[in-house]
Formats: C-alpha cells, sequence, structure tokens
C-alpha cells in the first residue's frame, strides 16, 4: 500500500465517491498493476470521460485528462498518435463507454491503438441519480425503468472482442486480486485491451433494487460470475445466466501506430531526394 | 506460536468512510467500526492476507509486517479541511 500511495494525488483524497462505491477498488487494483509494472509516473497519461468513475484520474498523480462525455478514447487515440512513447489509459465507466461513448469505443478497438481501457461497469448511470444503462440487467430497477428495465444489455466483452480488441478481460470489484492481474495483464499488452471491472453501486443500484449495501452487492456481483477457466470443467447448469471473468480474450495483432509508423517512413523514403522545386510528372502522378 | 508473524494496522481514519466491506470480508474478524470508522479490534488475529486492504475502496487500510524496518510514516501535516484550491495563488 505504500508502494502505492506514491501515485496518487493525496491532497486531493478522501475522493467524493459514496461510501462502498467499488470504483475506488477498480482504481488501487489498477494502481497496484502500475506500481508492479514499477511504470515511471511521467509516462503514463490517463484520460477519462464524464461519470462516476470518470472522477478517478483526479485523484492520480499522472498526466491526466478529464474530457467530454463519451470521448475519452478519442482524444486518448489523439495523445497515442501523438506521443506513441506514452502509455495511455482511459478510465470510463458503463454509461460512458456503452452508451454516449460507444461509437468511439468500437472504433478505437477496431484501430486496435495501444490504448489500455478500465470499463467500470456498476449498471447504473450513478452520477446523473440512478437512470438505466445500457448495461443494467433486464428486469432490474432504474430511475428511468420504475417497472423494470425491458432492454436487453451489452455483452461488452464479446462486443469489444467482435470489434477487433486483442485483449480483453472481465473482473470484478469482490475478485480484486485477480482485477490486479488482469490489469497488469492488460497494460503489457500491445494493442487495445479491454477490462470491463464489475463493480458495486450501493447508493443508487442497490436501493433502488433492494439488493442491499455495498457488502450484499458484492456478494451478487460473486454470485452471477464464474471463473472462465472453472466454466470449461463446469456442467453447463451451473453456469448458465452467468457472467464469465477472467482473460476472455487475447489475440495480438499488428498494432495501429506501429502501422503508422510503416506507412510515414515509406511515405519520407518515397520523397527523401526531394529538395524543394518543381517535382517531376511521376511524382506527382501518385 | 511464537514464530507467528504480527501485522500492524495502519488506518487512515480522514480517509476512512466506513463502509463495512473490510469489516465484513475479513477472515478472522479482525476488523469493526467505531463510531463509523473502522477499528482493528483484535489485531493478534491477523494473517496478513490483505484482503481489507485490496478490496478497500478508500484506501484508508493497510497492513504492514510488524517485523519489517519501519517505514518514515505519512501521515502529511496536510490540513485536509482547507480545500487545494485555497493554497493556489
Amino acid at each position: 500500500m505504500s508502494d502505492i500511495l506514491k501515485y496518487f494525488r493525496q491532497d486531493r483524497l478522501p475522493h467524493i465517491w459514496c461510501p462502498g462505491c467499488g470504483h475506488g477498488t477498480v482504481t488501487g487494483a489498477l494502481v497496484r498493476a502500475i506500481a508492479r509494472l514499477k511504470l515511471d509516473k511521467n509516462k503514463v497519461c490517463v484520460v477519462s470521460g464524464i461519470g462516476c468513475s470518470s472522477r478517478a484520474p483526479g485523484y492520480l498523480d499522472f498526466d491526466t485528462l478529464h474530457t467530454a462525455h463519451g470521448r475519452a478514447l478519442a482524444f486518448a487515440t489523439g495523445i497515442k498518435l501523438a506521443r506513441p512513447d506514452l502509455k495511455v489509459i482511459v478510465m470510463t465507466g458503463d454509461g460512458d463507454c456503452t452508451a454516449i461513448g460507444g461509437n468511439h469505443f468500437i472504433h478505437a478497438a477496431r484501430r486496435n491503438i495501444d490504448i489500455t481501457t478500465i470499463v467500470m461497469n456498476n449498471n447504473i448511470y450513478g452520477m446523473t441519480s440512478g437512470q438505466y444503462s445500457p448495461m443494467t440487467p433486464k428486469g432490474f430497477l432504474g430511475t428511468t425503468a420504475p417497472y423494470g428495465n425491458v432492454e436487453r444489455t451489452f455483452d461488452l466483452c464479446k462486443l469489444a472482442e467482435a470489434a477487433g480488441a486483442t485483449y480483453v478481460a472481465r473482473g470484478t470489484a469482490y475478485h480484486a486480486q485477480m482485477l490486479v492481474d488482469l490489469c497488469e495483464q492488460a497494460l503489457t499488452h500491445r494493442g487495445f485491451s479491454v477490462v470491463e471491472a464489475l463493480t458495486q453501486c450501493p447508493t443508487y443500484f442497490g436501493r433502488k433494487n433492494k439488493v442491499g449495501g455495498a457488502v450484499e452487492l458484492l456478494e451478487w456481483i460473486k454470485d452471477r460470475t464464474v471463473n472462465s477457466k472453472a466454466a470449461a470443467v463446469l456442467p453447463p447448469e451451473k453456469t448458465a445466466g452467468k457472467l464469465l471473468i477472467g482473460e476472455l480474450y487475447k489475440n495480438p495483432q499488428p498494432e495501429f501506430c506501429d502501422e503508422y509508423d510503416k506507412v510515414i517512413a515509406q511515405v519520407q523514403r518515397k520523397f527523401d531526394g526531394f529538395r524543394g522545386g518543381v517535382r517531376g510528372c511521376e511524382q506527382n502522378s501518385d | 506460536m511464537s514464530d507467528k508473524k504480527s501485522y500492524v494496522h495502519v488506518i487512515r481514519e480522514k480517509w476512512c468512510k466506513g463502509c463495512n466491506i473490510c469489516v465484513a470480508y475479513c477472515p478472522k474478524k479482525v476488523l469493526t467500526l467505531v463510531n463509523g470508522k473502522v477499528f482493528a479490534e483484535r489485531p493478534h488475529d491477523c494473517i496478513g492476507c490483505r484482503l481489507c486492504e485490496l478490496r478497500c475502496p478508500d484506501f484508508a487500510i493497510e497492513i504492514r509486517e510488524a517485523s519489517a524496518v519501519p517505514e518514515p510514516e505519512e501521515e502529511t501535516t496536510v490540513d485536509y479541511s482547507i480545500p487545494p484550491e485555497a493554497t493556489h495563488a
């Protein structure tokens, strides 16, 4: 713990999250992973959008950016292309990533740009008083779904995989040690990596759905997840309706910045001999 | 039992919000809440699993081995009642 405190802006703590909110656990897991990898503070850039989860970079002592709603990945793409030497991390929430920023998310995944995305999924819009989000399970209550949510949810991990992300994992605030390992794996992976972290929202999700406080919600998260390695050997009736956690997909592919550098080098080679003046027609033709 | 490791619970009361997560998940029931803040009631039972430290959303509890070289006290002299903006010019 004392080794991770140096990564925090301690004068900003305690944070504004409600008592029992899982976002602090996820932030702690990410910082522990960074501490384990001994990353240089000046070589890490943390970007976030809007929402409860997006308050996290304000407490982290890196170069941080708090951007427009859903646009964290768009800003992060710009940062990564301008400074490919930086380790760019996006901390985002379920509403920020899947609803408002859904388009940015799938296109960042498609490009396979080297960004680590931590999606804190608390199944609800917490900051604006508990409206249902694309990740609210069917039948659960929200301020805007007083008789139960009728919409189906995204499976964020499958969405990321289908869109082209090359590292996809799901962790929970309950399985905190595993979340640190997953964050570490995601940070070391070169390419677009997604870690969906299920967290609890005792203030809105727990109270509205009568699940209970932070501890009951953690138990609820534990009961509806199963480790992907265990699921491979368990009978199907035991894993029915449960979310898989752990590393779900890994497939190293050419990274966007590397490919972009190749194009730059190719073009520079082409115009290497050119020192101004009027170019020949054969050079203009392409 | 003489070679049993003992642990020190460093608790930052200013950061603790009393959410009860550490108390509920301590396998040895070492911790309890006193006046809405966590308190190590039976520190000698601690086995150093650090589950409280990992799950604490507020970074308020930390387990250190007692035998380890004592680290410099981190309790800063910052007055948390003054917002950081106020000290900036």
